[in-house]
């Protein structure tokens, strides 16, 4: 017979043994939570930037790093700043008198808030498109050739070459490829804002914001745009502010939730979704206030 | 704080009063079977045979509600650990409930063969341990005690003693008299299945402490398995 004795059970003193405190700290009791990231992968680097319309303050103190080629989503209730943040970006609040921001937007190592940047350079490397589709009443070729022309003098051939490629990218091709002719206005909501998404990429931007690119759109073409987004991300730095959280999760890589102005929690969007580190930021996404 | 959609909340908390019955007929048809062993009581397990069929229901029951609120409402962070959690546990008191119905069925061949006693009041040992382990990982559900859901976790080694125990002392049995040798097997099962259901509370325990902490428990748990030890 073989020996079955047991061997004596002894604990090892090396296995972690969680204080108290640590279990019962639940998800979501911090107070903000902000994920820093790597310079290297770093596009737009914003330090401490603070926004006003007028004499009221719409960002307090905005601290966020914003990816390399990878999607940031901005969530929050209405009021909270994301739309505000977004339009630092490229500096759009500078069209509103009494509209000004502080602080530093690093943009590839360059501040963007500092005076003599030249903002038509600016916007051509960070594009944006809008809540609602905004194609120029012209045909869908010339509204994607428009912002080309702006800044680089193309031969038909190269421009129609570059016409396709945007239109390919923006996954409108099939669709608009025998009508090119045709009036922008004529497509439908989908159409035009995915024609809004060629023509921002035409350009060639380095980042894309997108502010509510699909909340006048029905589903299926706000899944075609979403699968526009995934397919760009691998070029271009992409910035988009949403209502819809389902979406932020499904499209993002990471996560910013503002609330009053003020950035709450930034991390990696599986985390944010599955364990979010503050409780204000906890509660808006299960739908407990917002 | 509440859910905004307030049905949201009723949903949520339907199935987690319907897990919270789901663990007390569990935690009763253990100990109900071990009853019946101890007692040679072939009502009692024949009871117990009968009630599982309440446990599976509650099981399919809870899985369709959870399913139910994650196409409905899109459960996201403490929210959906939540509901993954309900649907997890209910799958290990549903097994729970197949091993205590297993006691049972062999509780019934058990009384009607030569009592064993020595063997059987160490079984009954165990089987107070386990459902003692049972009981405290129940109340840390009820309660959302991560401490204590750790406590249940770390604390699973004692019924693996208890089983290696059993073990020596049913083989002894064996290797002496053979005649006992049907009872003796009956009885190496109950311990087992007393086994697994330590181990259920184990990954109840897991669970639970996922759910509230986001945070997997890792696998630094002492272990003391008999398989690892015991040339087989």
């Amino acid at each position: 017979m073989k020996d079955i004795a047991p061997s004596s059970f002894i604990p090892d003193p090396a296995q972690p043994i969680m204080a108290p405190g640590d279990t019962q700290a639940a998800a979501g009791s911090e107070d903000s939570s902000v994920l820093g990231l790597d310079p290297a992968t770093t596009k737009i680097d914003v330090q401490n930037l603070d926004f006003f319309y007028g004499k009221a303050q719409a960002l307090r103190g905005v601290t966020l790093s914003v990816a390399r080629n990878g999607v940031t989503a901005m969530i929050g209730p209405s009021g909270c700043g994301k739309s505000t943040l977004l339009r630092t970006f490229n500096r759009m609040y500078g069209l509103y008198p009494g509209q000004r921001a502080t602080g530093k937007i690093m943009f590839d190592g360059e501040d963007i808030l500092r005076p003599g940047v030249d903002l038509s350079m600016l916007r051509a490397r960070i594009g944006m498109v809008f809540q609602k589709p905004t194609p120029f009443p012209m045909s869908i070729h010339d509204n994607v050739a428009f912002g080309v022309k702006l800044y680089e003098s193309l031969s038909r051939a190269d421009m129609n070459d570059r016409i396709e490629e945007s239109l390919r990218r923006a996954a409108l091709w099939d669709e608009v490829k025998d009508k090119l002719g045709a009036s922008g206005l004529g497509l439908s909501g989908g159409q035009q804002q995915r024609l809004c998404v060629a023509r921002c990429i035409a350009v060639r931007p380095e980042v894309l914001l997108l502010d509510e690119p699909t909340s006048a759109l029905d589903p299926i073409s706000s899944a075609k745009l979403e699968e526009t987004i995934t397919q760009l991300k691998s070029d271009y730095t992409i910035v988009i502010v949403t209502h819809n959280l389902g979406q932020a999760a499904r499209l993002s890589d990471y996560t910013a939730f503002m609330y009053l102005g003020e950035l709450v929690e930034f991390g990696e969007t599986a985390s944010m979704f599955t364990k979010p580190a503050t409780r204000r930021a906890s509660d808006y996404i299960t739908g407990r206030f917002g | 704080m509440e859910h905004t959609v307030r049905a949201y909340d009723a949903e949520l908390d339907a199935i987690t009063a319907e897990l919270a019955r789901m663990g007390g007929l569990a935690e009763a048809e253990v100990a109900d079977s071990l009853r019946a062993i101890a007692g040679r009581d072939i009502a009692l397990a024949e009871a117990v045979i009968e009630r599982d069929a309440r446990l599976d229901s509650l099981e399919a029951d809870i899985e369709q509600k959870a399913i139910r609120l994650i196409a409905l409402r899109q459960p996201v962070a403490d929210d959906l650990r939540r509901t993954v959690a309900a649907i997890k546990i209910s799958n290990n008191l549903e097994r729970c409930g197949d091993l205590a119905k297993n006691i049972a069925k062999r509780a019934l061949v058990i009384a009607r063969s030569e009592p064993l006693t020595p063997v059987t009041s160490s079984i009954e040992r165990m089987g107070e341990l386990v459902a003692q382990r049972l009981k405290e990982v129940l109340d840390a559900l009820a309660s959302r005690d991560v401490a204590r859901a750790v406590s249940v976790w770390m604390e699973d080694h004692e019924v693996d003693e208890h089983y290696d125990a059993i073990f020596r002392e049913l083989l002894t049995y064996m290797m002496g008299d053979p005649r006992m040798i049907t009872s003796c097997a009956h009885l190496l099962f109950v311990a087992k299945n007393l086994e697994r259901i330590g181990d259920h509370a184990t990954n109840i325990a897991e669970v639970l402490y996922y759910e509230i902490t986001g945070a997997p428990l890792g696998d630094h748990r002492p272990k003391s398995d008999a398989l690892e030890r015991h040339e087989h």
